[in-house]
């Protein structure tokens, strides 16, 4: 079983070995530890606390955690999107943590919806346009990007490829390329497919 | 669906937050409420069923919204996506 001791201390090694740390809220990132526990033993990996996830691996490799935003974000946010980890040369408690802009890709989060509902949905209609007495000052801001309209199921094909970093030779077997290089941190489009050849001998 | 009511001493806003169970801005969210005693009922859509989360996916869609949690909808029109305190005291002003 897994316990919140383990995900804590794999959380901090994966922290350290980054030059992040853990939030410094206590409570708040008991939860985070809680939730990860939680996904974990639902899903059998441990998927984003603050995302939701479908159960499906294909569909949530994406954002088992650490996720593939996370050093994007934590590079230009300062913490990752749940906040769980946070940039090294930001003292503890002085991050006033602000909900980070949701960097997974809108075509993952509708594969996951379509998934999560088992149909085909239609794409919904457009949302209404804001009348005009309507949102106070309280609307969402610019990050928060409607799905509304789109969740048919992406070309996602399903096929996994391998790639490898032309920076480093870091190898993975999956449907794209990562964000960033988990091992150098190189960009996504320095990563190049490895395809290979049976030539027939004669 | 499973709504949990959250009883408040201010109930002037009908107050709506749909949230995942896991999620620690949602939990933060839903502590922020209770904290200023504002009444709320809410939905952890992480447990909902298929039946369910389709219901959730409408009325989300509805506000234009994606699934991205916090959402908290207020008198059913002012949504506030995410834990933003700022939006929320401004919203919960009076
Ligand atoms: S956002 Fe943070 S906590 Fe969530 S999966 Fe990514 S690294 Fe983990």
């Amino acid at each position: 079983m897994t316990t919140l001791d383990y995900v804590r201390q794999r959380a901090e090694s994966d922290a350290r070995s980054r030059g992040y740390r853990l939030n410094s809220d206590a409570s708040f990132l008991n939860d985070l530890l809680e939730g990860l526990k939680k996904n974990e033993e639902r899903y059998g990996y441990p998927s984003c606390p603050c995302r939701i996830a479908t159960g499906k691996l294909d569909l949530d490799r994406d954002i088992i955690c650490p996720c593939d935003y996370r050093d994007p974000d934590v590079a230009e946010f300062g913490a990752c999107y749940c906040a769980l980890y946070i940039r090294g040369d930001i003292a503890a408690g002085t991050l006033r943590v602000q909900p980070v802009a949701e960097r997974r890709p809108l075509e993952k989060q509708s594969a996951a919806l379509v998934e999560l509902l088992g149909t085909e949905v239609q794409p919904a209609a457009a949302p209404e346009p804001p009348s005009m007495e309507a949102p106070k000052a309280v609307s969402a801001g610019k990050e928060m990007v409607a799905l509304a309209s789109d969740t048919k199921r992406p070309e996602m094909g399903g096929k996994l490829k391998l790639w490898y970093c032309k920076q480093c030779g870091y190898t993975v077997f999956r449907e794209e390329p990562p964000y960033i290089c988990p091992i150098c941190k190189a960009k996504k489009e320095l990563f190049a497919e490895i395809s290979i050849e049976i030539a027939e001998k004669i | 669906m499973k709504i949990e009511k959250v009883a408040g001493t201010n109930n002037k806003h009908k107050v709506f937050v749909y949230a995942l169970s896991t999620c620690a801005w949602c939990k933060k969210t839903k502590k922020y409420l209770q904290d200023k005693g504002i009444e709320f009922e809410f939905v952890d859509v992480d447990l909902c069923d298929k039946e369910d989360l389709e219901q959730v996916k409408k009325d989300i869609s509805k506000q234009g919204l994606g699934m991205s949690f916090p959402i908290i909808i207020v008198d059913d029109k002012n949504h506030i996506v995410g834990f933003r305190e700022d939006k929320l005291d401004e919203a919960f002003m009076d």
